[in-house]
């Protein structure tokens, strides 16, 4: 427990997350300002599925531990359904606000272009998930106690942290895919990505079986990121060129030739 | 000069004006910047600059005091009355290219503050312990019965507001019949509080919480330093970050104040009643705060100065070591001669020193111009002067202006979510993206209506939606989840 749980598991749920922040995001006042816009979205479809959760344990309305267990469950789906249209409505508003500077500024491109749109949003959107989602249990880890006391898995906060992982970095590709799909009107893909993020809300329902819900999720996430890795333009060619550091930027950024 | 209406930037005159009454409340607040003021003069040459950095800014002309030799620069900017029209379309571009810079040149100091008065709220006791209340909030919130404290807090919060109100009229009276005096020896007996007695208890309690032993002597030395350095930076010269850093820490003095003293429902009520008199004093025409900015406006000049936190560059500085080609522009030489007398700035070795223009050059510009003399009693009074380079035309370089007052709600809200709210984390953080949303929305505004908007009104409302909408909503069903470990 306390520190070393603390700085261990908030690094595996943020460390990523953190990295690309510092590297692509910091630099650029825009892209910063998208981002936190992106949380502010996500904070407030969350508010509304509280909402609606909350609305349905009033109606609901008893004691039952299964009933609760079922309405937190449709809650859950809820806000899955709530977080999408969000995303969709935070794809418009950007798209209008695009339309609206280049019109205004009379230039030829975008001062961003929507696929970094869609991979800043996504990122915003990860972030403030992992957050909400661990921060609360990251203070708990600081303090003394011993995990899983009274039967509850001793793993309990490195699940949570590799779950909070896959959830952030899970974001930034759907963000990308989203985006992309909505850009070139391929609803299917839309729909893919919303199930997606069904069945890997749905698959945590199997926790503390964490075989049940962590395994399927990382092999999701992976999934998802060739997929956004293609969709964002990526190619086989494009990676061996980047890792043999033959690629344009990194020879045009050290000035030498191919 | 005359001042167009899009200078006036209420963001700041509310950050001010709101500091100043809470400086009675608290008995310590604003302290003006002279030594601050010299580089926001390129604000006032509204004519010849970029107008939308003046837009996008929270500053207005109170930056500029009269009595600042360095900083008259009158005679320059009618010259430049012609360009507004074609400087009009660059600057649109350049607002929106350089809009999100200054967002985030915003959003770094009130984070800033937020996260030194949540640290402080988490691990200081002192700060969330009732040891009483404000005279200003006389009736206690322990009562029996839910309708009886929430009359007390009413009431607490209607006395507050008046005191704020009253305190502002005053000011405005006072500026109106010129008792400068007066205003400036109660922002400095202010800053002298705030600098010195604030930070010696903010001390002392943390010391106690890390059990740190401490002798007066060690201490007295350390917070006569703070205090003596602190007021230097602010109300004359100083480096720009420790100037930030000094406003930041009294905001965060003030607010963790205001946490301290002020009941729960009643700091809440204040918050919200703020807002709306924030958005009643700006953009009504008999609110006091607009009453304020017309009475400068007339005047022709700064107003009173004020706690305003600043992120433009040093420009006198920047301007003395410039090498001499920001003086070629200085052609109307004749104009600052006045100036150049007030000047401080003396060149060694007159006779010697040709300001680096060569021969060649002369004769080019004689050509061209007529002959001109560029005498070092001329080359002084450009460098004394203000904002006439290229550097100066560069929006990047302009930075952006809040008041002190914004930074300090910002941060009692966020402080009182973190120090009350059950939902802890979440609930602090929904608070903290909310009210930077709202700023950000409130700039937006700024830059889409061009005049006056106050900073208050947007980030508060959507602070204390959040907060109660995600300590009461948000949280349990957080806890659910985490309990069950679902993920959303």
């Amino acid at each position: 427990m306390t520190a070393a749980v603390f700085i261990g598991c908030s690094f595996i749920a943020f460390g990523p997350a953190l990295a690309l922040c510092v590297c692509t995001i910091a630099a650029e006042p825009l892209r910063l300002l998208f981002l936190i816009a992106g949380g502010f979205f996500w904070l407030v479809s969350l508010l509304l599925s509280s909402l609606v959760w909350f609305i349905a344990v009033q109606i609901g309305g008893s004691n039952n531990a299964s009933v609760k267990k079922n309405l937190l469950i449709f809650g859950v789906m809820v806000s899955v359904l709530l977080q999408e249209v969000f995303r969709f409505a935070y794809y418009k508003l950007l798209k209008k606000a695009n339309k609206g500077l280049m019109t205004i500024s009379q230039e030829e491109t975008l001062p961003i272009s929507v696929r970094q749109l869609s991979y800043v949003s996504g990122l915003g959107f990860g972030i403030m998930s992992g957050v909400f989602s661990l921060v609360n249990i990251l203070t708990d880890s600081w303090g003394p106690g011993t995990v899983g006391i009274y039967g509850d898995s001793p793993q309990y906060f490195l699940s949570s942290a590799f779950m909070t992982l896959a959830i952030v970095l899970l974001h930034i590709f759907w963000g990308i895919v989203f985006f992309d799909a909505c850009e070139k009107k391929k609803w299917w893909a839309l729909a893919l990505v919303i199930l997606s993020h069904l069945l890997v809300s749905g698959v945590t329902f199997q926790n503390p079986q964490y075989e049940g819900s962590l395994v399927p999720s990382y092999i999701i996430m992976m999934l998802m990121a060739t997929w956004a890795f293609f969709t964002a333009g990526g190619s086989l060619r494009n990676l061996k060129l980047c890792l043999m550091c033959r690629d344009k930027d990194f020879l045009l950024a050290n000035q030498r030739p191919r | 000069m005359c001042l167009k209406r899009k200078d006036l930037f209420c963001v700041a005159i509310i950050g001010f004006h709101r500091a100043v009454p809470m400086t009675e409340l608290s008995a310590h607040l604003p302290q003006f910047q002279h030594g601050q003021l010299t580089e926001n003069f390129p604000d006032n040459h509204l004519s010849n600059t970029n107008d939308n950095s003046e837009r996008r800014r929270h500053d207005n002309s109170e930056r500029r005091r009269n009595d600042n030799p360095e900083s008259e620069t009158n005679g320059q900017p009618q010259n430049r009355a012609q360009q507004v029209v074609e400087q009009d379309e660059e600057d649109e571009e350049l607002t929106l290219k350089y809009g999100a810079k200054h967002v985030i040149m915003l959003f770094a100091p009130v984070t800033l503050c937020m996260v030194v008065v949540v640290a402080t709220i988490k691990s200081v006791s002192f700060y969330t312990r009732k040891d009483g209340q404000l005279i200003y909030t006389p009736f206690t919130e322990d009562t029996d019965t839910v309708g009886q404290r929430a009359l007390n807090s009413i009431l607490n919060a209607a006395i507050m507001i008046s005191v704020i109100i009253v305190m502002t009229i005053l000011l405005v009276v006072l500026y109106k019949y010129r008792c400068y005096k007066v205003i400036h020896g109660w922002l400095i007996i202010s800053s002298l509080l705030l600098l010195f007695f604030f930070s010696f208890i903010y001390l002392g309690e943390v010391f106690k919480t890390y059990n740190v032993a401490m002798d007066y002597i060690t201490l007295a030395l350390m917070i006569w330093n703070f205090g003596v350095v602190g007021m230097i930076c602010i109300h004359w010269k100083g480096p720009l970050r420790l100037q930030q850093a000094y406003l930041i820490m009294i905001s965060a003095l003030m607010a963790l104040v205001f946490i301290k003293y002020l009941p729960e429902w009643t700091a809440w009520l204040i918050l919200a009643v703020i807002s709306v008199y924030d958005l009643v004093a700006v953009l009504c025409p008999k609110g006091p705060l607009r009453m304020l900015v017309e009475t400068a406006q007339e005047r022709n000049e700064t107003l009173f100065p004020a706690l305003i936190y600043s992120s433009t560059m040093i420009w006198l500085v920047n301007m003395a070591e410039e090498d001499p080609e920001a003086q070629r522009k200085a052609s109307k030489s004749s104009t600052y001669d006045k100036q150049a007398a007030a000047n401080q700035i003396q060149n060694e070795d007159a006779d010697m020193d040709d300001g680096g223009f060569n021969p060649e050059w002369e004769q080019q510009r004689n050509s061209r111009i007529g002959p001109l003399e560029s005498t070092p009693e001329s080359r002084a009074a450009v460098q004394a002067l203000p904002s006439n380079s290229q550097a100066s035309e560069d929006p990047e370089e302009r930075g952006v202006k809040l008041g002190l007052g914004d930074f300090i709600f910002y941060s009692v809200l966020v402080g009182k979510a973190s120090a009350t709210a059950s939902g802890d984390w979440n609930t602090t953080l929904a608070c903290f993206v909310a009210i930077l949303i709202g700023l950000c929305l409130t700039l937006l505004l700024l830059a889409i209506f061009k005049k006056a908007l106050p900073a208050l009104p947007i980030s508060i409302t959507f602070g204390l939606v959040f907060y109660f909408a995600t300590d009461n909503l948000v949280q349990p069903f957080m806890d659910q989840l985490a309990f069950h470990q679902f993920y959303i």
